[in-house]
């Protein structure tokens, strides 16, 4: 496509600047990709010659080192306690005898189960004496799953440990050869709370995020392959297996089950998809641009009372969003407030279906959501309107600008470029915005020709509701869920690559500073 | 002549500033009118006695406490512990983890610092609801699901709270880094600088920081709803109430469930507002910095 320089582009009309950013826009897309792609091959490339380095460098030192360091590479902290660092030595020497002891006492089973994920499930076996049939529970898929990642995270976590080993020795040769004294257990002590004081400041909130964020989403991502359901439940019904891509299969498969009306999942899935990027995309900017429009009425010069008018609007957050999602919902039902009003004053005769007809539920929810979110965005906006210099409303003026001239050369501009990163985080932030459809609509009216393909899906549903229902429905296809999961992780994630680098915030971050 | 135009012209500026200012004014009043009416239809609702389904007018017929004394034969008191002590004990260990970690992102520079940020980027990328299936098969085990739920969903809510860093840290980002090297020059370690500098200048995004982690747990839903599994001395106030609005439930449980939000409520509402500046202040830093 042909590039126009700046002097080019303003000689353009209007509508052909339009057709020109948006060409460009989607010229960029593959070399996007193709950047992403260069990107990826260049971390693997990196790792890879990190990896050849490291191992050179660890032969090395056992070539050259002492017979301290080497007796190091077999018994982890001995060099050290040779050398007089009897606490590192000692916790070095600890972790080791804790890890062999793991493996053989557990974590060698575990890691020999994982490729199969467990052989024998329960058995019923008759018992005699009390004349019924005894059920004997074996194998836990659920278990080995789960500690065969504990097992596998445990291994790096070690011989990263053991290379920091290696290294301390490499290190204390070093320095001992040039005659200085090595660190004292009290100067490490000391060190904790002063050079090194990041990683002890780190190390509860990161083990918190190992086990509670990490370690479930490798667990989940791994579901995905297996056939983890409610009637495998890996331990009081039957055994999970891995079952390769066949999920992947499913999911992403045009043809439909067999007796009228059904649907295929992969059409399910872009129905719902479709539903959700609508979404995203009208209540993120529904709510931008209106808690825009209210702060800036708000701070309109010769308007009184701007605290009180701020302070009702802010009140709505304090209270918990489940009362006042559910409340509202309800007063928008058949027999609720809103009709029961209109009826009263005969402006209609017979009850609007709000939450009945599938147009006007998606409407709804985006009305409701603008109710909810505006006096987020008032806030937000309040405070960036007030930053921009005064003295380019008043040139403006000069100029002879009219207001709305004013708003779209200067205020717009000005807020899109500093609430860029803001709107896509917002944007995908609506995308999982769970609470807001399942406490209004939990996904209804229903769409029966989705539903045939899993569960009940309703016509306001979004993929995260959607996969709440298939892992809570009658089946608990946890695996399907894990799809979705997985899939809603790669849209949100490619949206974001591809706005961020396109954002003119990150592109020319000198503008308006 | 000229002067008359100029002051006709004046008068009509005048004019078409104080229609503008009139109709802002009846803009503002017709919003706010909006934002509290169901505010103010769920506490009118609470005092209703003659029934306890929903009706289609706001004003009760009979008023009365009916509503609020039944609601302590149900379990919504314990319902309303469980979530208290959540909140309360969710808000101390949340602020300790979200101040570490976004104060050691924004003050300290490691070589893990950038892939750190990346990798919990990523991770928030993932649909956290994913996780609780594993979760709460975990938590099964180690007995912290249904009637014992409030173990658990602390450590759920604390665990993973170190994700949520970004506002702090743009706060940290603001306090001048030559306040720290001043005091470094003159000797004190680095534990020293974050106790004698850097806390009390933090009152502000530590109140904020306290306020959000007290209030989440009053709104939660789905991890508190999936927990509970079912178990009434498990739920939180959320799914409590959430299933007092059950087809079944609701023709019986309409107006409770109005008094129960008033009570929820209340004392939310009333922290919060005391506390407003702050969270206006870290809500308006937050989304700048993105």
């Amino acid at each position: 496509m042909k590039q126009y320089t700046d002097l080019e582009y303003l000689k353009l009309s209007k509508g052909q600047r339009l057709l020109y950013r948006i060409l460009s826009f989607l010229c960029a897309i593959p070399s996007k990709i193709g950047g992403l792609f260069g990107a990826l091959w260049r971390l693997i490339k990196g790792a890879g010659q990190a990896v050849a380095n490291e191992t050179r460098d660890i032969w090395l030192t056992f070539v050259n080192g002492d017979w301290k360091t080497k007796l190091s590479f077999l018994v982890m902290g001995f060099g050290n306690l040779a050398r007089g660092q009897i606490l590192r030595g000692l916790l070095f020497l600890l972790f080791e005898v804790v890890f062999i002891g793991y493996m053989i006492l557990a974590g060698g089973y575990w890691l020999s189960m994982l490729p199969s994920l467990g052989k024998v499930g329960p058995t019923e076996e008759y018992n005699m004496i009390f004349d019924t049939y005894v059920t004997t529970y074996n194998d836990n898929s659920f278990k080995i799953l789960l500690y065969g990642v504990l097992t596998i995270f445990f291994i790096i976590a070690f011989i990263y440990t053991w290379r920091v080993n290696v290294k301390q020795n490499q290190m204390a040769e070093k320095i001992l050869a040039t005659g200085k004294k090595l660190k004292s257990g009290k100067d490490d002590l000391r060190s904790l709370v002063d050079d090194q004081f990041h990683k002890t400041l780190l190390s509860l909130p990161l083990t918190g995020i190992i086990i509670f964020t990490v370690l479930p989403i490798v667990f989940m991502v791994l579901v995905a392959f297996t056939n983890y359901d409610g009637t495998h439940d890996g331990y009081y019904n039957n055994l999970f297996t891995w079952v390769g891509l066949d999920n992947f299969n499913t999911m992403l498969s045009w043809t439909a089950g067999t007796g009228s009306g059904t649907q295929s999942y992969a059409a399910t899935f872009g129905e719902i998809l479709s539903w959700t990027l609508i979404w995203a995309f009208f209540a993120t900017f529904t709510n931008y641009f209106l808690g825009m429009f209210v702060a800036m009425a708000i701070n309109k010069k010769g308007i009184n009372l701007k605290k009180l008018w701020r302070t009702i609007l802010v009140m709505t957050i304090a209270i918990p969003q489940f009362i006042s999602l559910l409340y509202v919902s309800k007063m928008f039902a058949k027999n609720g407030i809103v009709n029961g009003f209109l009826m009263s004053m005969g402006w209609i005769e017979q009850a609007l279906p709000f939450w009945e007809d599938p147009t006007w539920a998606r409407i709804t929810v985006i009305i409701i959501n603008i109710w909810i979110g505006i006096p987020y965005l008032m806030l937000i906006t309040t405070g960036i309107l007030m930053n921009i210099p005064q003295d380019l409303y008043e040139s403006a003026r000069i100029d002879g600008a009219n207001a709305w001239q004013q708003y779209t050369k200067i205020t717009l501009p000005y807020m899109l470029f500093v609430t860029g990163p803001y709107l896509l985080t917002s944007f995908t932030g609506n995308m999982n915005n769970f609470n807001v459809i399942y406490l209004l609509t939990g996904g209804a009216p229903t769409n029966p020709a989705a539903s045939s393909a899993a569960g009940t899906v309703g016509y306001t549903d979004l993929l995260i509701t959607w996969l709440f229902k298939i892992t809570t429905g009658a089946e608990s296809q946890y695996y399907l869920a894990s799809v979705v999961g997985i899939l809603v992780f790669v849209v949100v994630a490619v949206i974001s690559l591809v706005v961020y680098n396109l954002l003119p915030s990150i592109k020319n971050e000198e503008d308006f500073q | 002549m000229s002067e008359m135009q100029n002051s006709r012209r004046h008068m009509g500026l005048k004019a078409s500033r104080t229609l503008a200012n009139t109709a802002i004014y009846a803009f503002l009043i017709a919003i706010s009118i909006i934002w509290l009416i169901p505010f103010v239809c769920i506490f009118l609702q609470s005092f209703r006695v003659e029934s306890t389904h929903q009706v289609g007018y706001v004003i009760p017929q009979q008023w009365g406490f009916d509503n609020y004394i039944n609601l302590f034969q149900t379990d919504f008191p314990r319902w309303y512990m469980n979530t208290f002590i959540a909140a309360l004990v969710t808000a101390v260990f949340q602020t300790i983890i979200v101040l570490c970690m976004s104060y050691t992102l924004s003050r300290f520079r490691f070589k893990m610092r950038k892939p750190l940020m990346r990798l919990m980027l990523i991770l928030g990328m993932f649909p956290g609801m994913l996780t609780m299936i594993i979760l709460y098969r975990v938590l099964k085990d180690l007995g912290m699901t249904q009637a014992n739920s409030v173990p658990g969903l602390i450590l759920v809510y604390v665990a993973s709270s170190g994700m949520g860093y970004y506002v702090s840290k743009g706060f940290f980002d603001t306090i001048p880094k030559s306040l720290d090297e001043a005091a470094r020059v003159d000797g004190a370690t680095r534990f020293q600088v974050l106790k004698k500098i850097i806390l009390p200048l933090s009152k502000p995004i530590v109140i904020y920081t306290i306020l959000t982690a007290f209030m989440a747990p009053w709104g939660d839903f789905v991890f508190a709803r999936y927990i509970a599994f079912g178990a009434s001395a498990g739920k939180n106030v959320a799914v409590g109430l959430y299933d007092w609005l059950n087809k079944d439930q609701i023709s019986k449980c309409y107006t409770m469930f109005c008094a129960g939000g008033v009570l929820v409520a209340i004392p939310v509402t009333v922290l919060f507002m005391c506390l407003q500046k702050y969270y206006v202040e870290g809500v308006t830093g937050g989304a700048v910095k993105g």
